[in-house]
């Protein structure tokens, strides 16, 4: 499947989610450039982490407004396949794709360790691959991923499974000693209403090899291989059915 | 006309910058401080024809860049220019 990476100026595992998709997954990952309009046909975008315009104002603040977020916006209320990043999740929150805002970490230090994250929800584009209550080993790096939303949309989100992803310990058990950053409810990664659009700070292309030091991120990206697949295949399908029951008995 | 934007985080919100400050604060002896907020100032030059149509402009500007309302409230105050000719 075809997949775009957004490359803003200050953009920094833009690389390193093109080599996890086309060196490790053997998918055909292309750069999008901030400056262009064009999506190219694929069919999941994704921001990537990094420090996209120094992170000037606010995290993601001047991004939302670069030209290719227009299409990126355009493409995600078609239903495209949106995945946000650490700085792509942040982003995604200030172009309004996602509910929630992230804030500065609860001990105001920039983080850069290996975390526990539990799937919460296996029904989404971005998670089928893996197993309900799986626990993922990632790396995270950030100083603003403290997740806040107002208190009734949070519980509207949880009520529809739109929280993905809670940091646990590493038997899955929620502790406040095993949240890096002091998220509400623990939250590592959400989806929008519709679960096409998905954010997580945790960074799923730095864990793709063993010698990374871990392969958890590849469910992420299997899930949403394995989501496309099904759907063109249900597409196929139904265009078969329909192209038979035309047909006179 | 000079405007001047004060954003702040949003009542509620949790605010760790904040509660650091005030903890330092009461560290340092300061112990009729509270309800810290660290925000954020912002000064700008604007044309605008009157100050009712600054305002309008500034709401906007806060909106849709200044400030993120999910977790910002901001105050603002407009100046009129100083004399074109004087001193800035």
């Amino acid at each position: 499947m075809k997949w775009g990476v957004v490359r803003f100026p200050g953009s920094l595992d833009d690389t390193d989610a093109l080599w996890a998709l086309n060196h490790v997954m053997g998918q055909e990952a292309r750069a999008l450039w901030h400056k262009d309009e064009d999506l190219a046909g694929v069919q999941c975008v994704v921001l990537p982490g990094g420090f996209s315009y120094g992170d000037y104002l606010r995290c993601g603040a001047i991004a939302r407004f670069a030209p290719i977020m227009k299409s990126v916006v355009r493409f995600a209320n078609d239903g495209g396949l949106v995945l946000g990043i650490c700085n792509g999740f942040q982003i995604l929150c200030e172009a309004h794709l996602l509910p929630g805002a992230l804030m500065r970490n609860r001990s105001l230090s920039f983080i850069c360790e290996l975390v526990n994250v539990r799937i919460e929800n296996t029904a989404t584009p971005f998670t089928c691959a893996a197993r309900q209550g799986e626990v993922l080993r990632l790396p995270i790096k950030h100083g603003e991923g403290l997740y806040v939303a107002p208190a009734d949309e949070l519980r509207a989100m949880e009520e529809r499974g739109q929280v993905l992803l809670r940091y646990t310990d590493a038997a899955g058990r929620e502790r406040d000693d095993a949240n890096p950053n002091g998220s509400t409810r623990a939250i590592a990664g959400v989806a929008n209403a519709t679960f096409n659009v998905f954010g997580l700070m945790p960074h799923p292309e730095h864990a793709v090899e063993a010698a990374l030091g871990g392969e958890d991120g590849l469910k992420i990206f299997r899930s949403i291989v394995m989501s496309v697949e099904q759907a063109s295949a249900a597409a196929s399908a139904a265009r078969s059915s329909a192209a038979s029951s035309k047909t006179p008995a | 006309m000079l405007v001047k934007v004060f954003v702040t985080p949003r009542k509620g919100i949790l605010d760790p910058q904040g509660r650091a400050v005030e903890q330092s604060l009461k560290s340092l002896g300061f112990d009729g401080a509270g309800a810290v907020r660290v925000g954020r100032y912002i000064v700008l030059e604007l044309d605008a024809p009157s100050i009712e149509q600054a305002r309008e402009t500034v709401r906007q500007m806060c909106g849709q860049l200044l400030t993120n309302p999910n977790i910002e409230d901001y105050t603002f105050e407009i100046e009129s220019a100083p004399n074109e000719d004087g001193p800035r």
